[in-house]
C-alpha cells in the first residue's frame, strides 16, 4: 500500500548558499527504515525534478531516525540574489513529504 | 565551580520577537542570555550604516532593549552575550553604557570582541598568499574584490569565554558564529580546556540548538504542529548546562510551545551538512554521536556527542554588490485565474523583449498554486481556483533595467486579462542585490581581540 511520507516523518528545511538542506525525521524505527530503503539519491533527483538542478548528498543520522540531503544548485542563486518566492528552501521540506512511498 | 548554568537563547535572527529576551530574563531563572543578530546580509547593511556614520553599524534594536532588560539582568546578574555588535561593537558598547549610566547602574563592565573586520585587509590577506577563494565555485575573490562591501571572520567561543574570565557582564561581539555564544559560557564556567574536543562539540551542538531561537521548542514545527501549545507566548529554548558536557534543553513553565524529542530534532538537523563534520572554530562537532532523550515536561536530555579538532582555518563571509532586482504582484480573479495570469505574464515579457531590456533573469511564479513546490504543485480543476497572485521578478546589472521593469506591472490593470487587482503598493523600485562570497582564511592571519570598557565618572 503507498503512502505519503506525511505520514510517517517530520523535518525542516533551509538554506546553505545555493544549496538546500533537508533533513527528514521518521517517527519510529520502521518509519527510519522505509526512509533508508525509498529515498536513493535516484528517488530524490526524481522528485526534486525541476527544482533542483545540481547533485544531492545523503546523509544518515540513526541516531536521531533522521536522513539530511543537501540539494546543491536548488535556490536560484541562494541568499539575496535568488529570485525566487521561498529563496531559502524553507518549504523544500514539506515538498518532500508529498512523496509517496510503498509501506 | 558552578554545577550547572542555565543559558537562554533570546533572538534567532535580527527582527525576532522583541519581548522574547525580556520574557527570557523575567519569566524564570537564568543566568546567561544568547543573542544572535547576524545574517550574512544584515553585514552589508551595516557596513553601509558605518560607512555613513561611524558611531553606527551594529543592531540597532539592542539600546531600546537594554533599557528594558539591564535594570533585570544587573539585578539577578544575568549576563548577556551577543554578536549584534554586527561591523561597530564599540559603538555599540558605548550606546549600551550610555543607557546603563542613565539607568544608575555603576560599575557595568562590557567586552568588545574585535578584529574580525578586514575589509581593509584584504590587499594585504592576498599579498600574503591566501586568495579567499570561494568555498562553492573556487573562484578567487580578485574577480569581486571591487564591489566588496563588507568581509569578516567567524570567530569562536573562546574570545567570548576570555572576555568573560576579564569579568565582563556583558559580552558584544561582530562576526561570531551562533553555537560560540552559547559554548563560551560553559568553558568558562566550568573551566573547559578548549582541547577537550568532546566538551566542545557538546556545547557547539547546545548552541545550534538555541541558534535559531522559537525554532527548538515548537515554532515551525512540521510534525504535529497544531498541538503546540499557546505559540502566542511562544517560550524560547533554555540550555540546562552540566560540567559533564551533558546539557538539557527546556523552556520557562509559564511560556507557550513545546519542547521535545521531534522540536529540538527538526532543529538539529537545520542548515546542516554533513552531519559528521560540523564545523567550527572551536571543534568539528560529530552530530551523529548525539544522544537525545526525551525526559517529559519540556526536558530533553542532550549527552554523549562526540568532536574532533578544529581545523586551521576560519570561515569568511563577504558581501559584494551584484546588480539590481526587483518584483511586481498582480492579484487574478476566478474565473480562468490561471489562464489569466499566464496570460498577463506573456504579456509583460513581450513588452519587456520589445523595450531590448536585458536582464539576467526573469522568473515568473503564481502564488496560490506553485511558488512553493513548484513542478510538484497539483493543478487543481481551474474552476476551483478562486484568486491567484502573478508575482514576476527581475534581476539585472543595470538600474535603468530594473527601473523600467517597475514601470510595466501596472499597466497590465488596464491593458491586459480582466478581473485583476491588488496594485496598491506603488511601482516596484529597485534594490540593490547583495550576493555572498563564503571563503577560508588561515587562522594564523587573524586574531581576535577582546576589549574591556569599564564606566568611569
Amino acid at each position: 500500500m503507498k503512502k505519503r511520507l506525511l505520514e510517517i516523518a517530520h523535518g525542516r528545511s533551509g538554506d546553505k548558499g545555493n544549496a538546500a538542506n533537508i533533513g527528514i525525521i521518521a517517527y519510529d524505527q520502521s518509519g527510519y527504515e522505509i526512509l533508508l530503503k525509498n529515498l536513493t539519491v535516484e528517488r530524490m533527483k526524481e522528485h526534486f525534478e525541476g527544482i533542483c538542478f545540481g547533485e544531492i548528498e545523503r546523509f544518515e543520522l540513526p541516531n536521531l531516525k533522521a536522513l539530511n540531503f543537501l540539494l546543491h544548485d536548488t535556490l536560484g542563486g541562494g541568499g539575496t540574489v535568488s529570485l525566487k518566492h521561498d529563496a531559502q528552501g524553507k518549504t523544500l521540506a514539506a515538498a518532500l513529504l508529498r512523496m509517496e512511498v510503498e509501506m | 565551580m558552578k554545577d550547572k548554568i542555565l543559558i537562554a537563547s533570546g533572538q534567532g535572527f535580527w527582527g525576532d520577537l522583541i519581548d522574547a529576551p525580556y520574557k527570557q530574563v523575567t519569566e524564570g531563572e537564568v543566568d546567561y542570555l544568547v543573542m544572535d543578530y547576524l545574517a550574512e546580509v544584515t553585514m552589508s547593511i551595516l557596513q553601509k550604516q558605518m560607512n555613513k556614520n561611524p558611531k553606527l553599524g551594529y543592531a540597532s534594536d539592542i539600546p531600546d532593549l537594554m533599557k528594558r532588560i539591564l535594570p533585570v539582568c544587573w539585578d539577578k546578574n544575568i549576563k548577556i552575550i551577543t554578536n549584534g555588535g554586527g561591523v561597530n561593537p564599540t559603538a555599540c558598547a558605548e550606546a549600551v553604557m550610555d543607557i546603563a549610566k542613565s539607568l544608575g547602574i555603576d560599575n557595568l563592565r562590557i567586552a568588545v570582541v574585535l578584529g574580525d573586520n578586514i575589509k581593509d585587509r584584504i590587499d594585504e590577506i592576498l599579498e600574503s598568499g591566501c586568495m579567499l577563494n570561494n568555498m562553492e565555485t573556487g573562484e578567487p575573490v580578485t574577480i569581486i574584490k571591487d564591489k566588496i562591501l563588507s568581509a569578516n571572520v567567524y570567530f569562536g567561543a573562546i574570545p567570548i569565554a576570555e572576555a568573560l574570565k576579564d569579568g565582563a557582564d556583558i559580552v558584544i561581539t561582530g562576526r561570531t558564529t551562533d553555537t560560540g555564544l552559547t559554548l563560551a559560557p560553559m568553558i568558562y564556567e566550568f573551566g573547559w580546556d578548549p582541547q577537550d574536543y568532546n566538551l566542545m562539540a557538546a556545547g557547539t551542538v547546545a548552541g545550534h540548538i538555541l541558534e535559531c531561537g522559537g525554532q527548538a521548542s515548537g515554532g515551525n514545527f512540521l510534525g504535529d504542529w497544531e498541538s503546540i501549545n499557546d505559540l502566542a507566548n511562544l517560550g524560547f529554548p533554555i540550555a540546562e548546562a552540566y560540567p559533564d558536557g551533558s546539557v538539557i534543553i527546556t523552556k520557562h513553565k509559564s511560556m507557550g510551545g513545546k519542547v521535545s524529542f521531534e522540536t529540538v530534532a527538526e532543529q538539529l538537523v537545520y542548515e546542516i551538512g554533513d552531519p559528521k563534520e560540523y564545523i567550527t572554530p572551536d571543534c568539528v562537532a560529530d552530530f551523529t554521536s548525539i544522544n537525545l532523550e526525551d525526559l517529559g515536561n519540556n526536558r530533553v536530555k542532550v549527552y554523549g556527542v562526540r568532536g574532533k579538532p578544529e581545523t586551521n582555518l576560519y570561515k569568511v563571509s563577504c558581501s559584494y554588490a551584484k546588480g539590481y532586482s526587483a518584483a511586481g504582484s498582480l492579484t487574478y480573479s476566478w474565473p480562468k485565474a490561471l489562464t489569466k495570469a499566464k496570460a498577463a505574464d506573456k504579456i509583460l515579457r513581450k513588452r519587456l523583449h520589445d523595450l531590448g531590456l536585458k536582464f539576467e533573469e526573469i522568473r515568473t511564479e503564481f502564488v496560490g498554486y506553485d511558488s512553493c513546490h513548484g513542478p510538484l504543485s497539483y493543478l487543481p480543476d481551474e474552476d476551483l481556483i478562486n484568486e491567484l497572485v502573478l508575482k514576476v521578478s527581475v534581476r539585472a546589472d543595470d538600474f535603468e533595467s530594473v527601473e523600467r521593469f517597475g514601470k510595466e506591472i501596472a499597466p497590465l490593470i488596464l491593458t491586459g486579462p480582466p478581473s485583476v487587482t491588488g496594485f496598491a503598493g506603488g511601482r516596484p523600485k529597485p534594490s540593490s542585490v547583495v550576493a555572498y562570497w563564503p571563503a577560508l582564511i588561515p587562522k594564523n592571519l587573524v586574531f581576535p581581540e577582546v576589549k574591556l570598557l569599564e564606566y568611569t565618572i
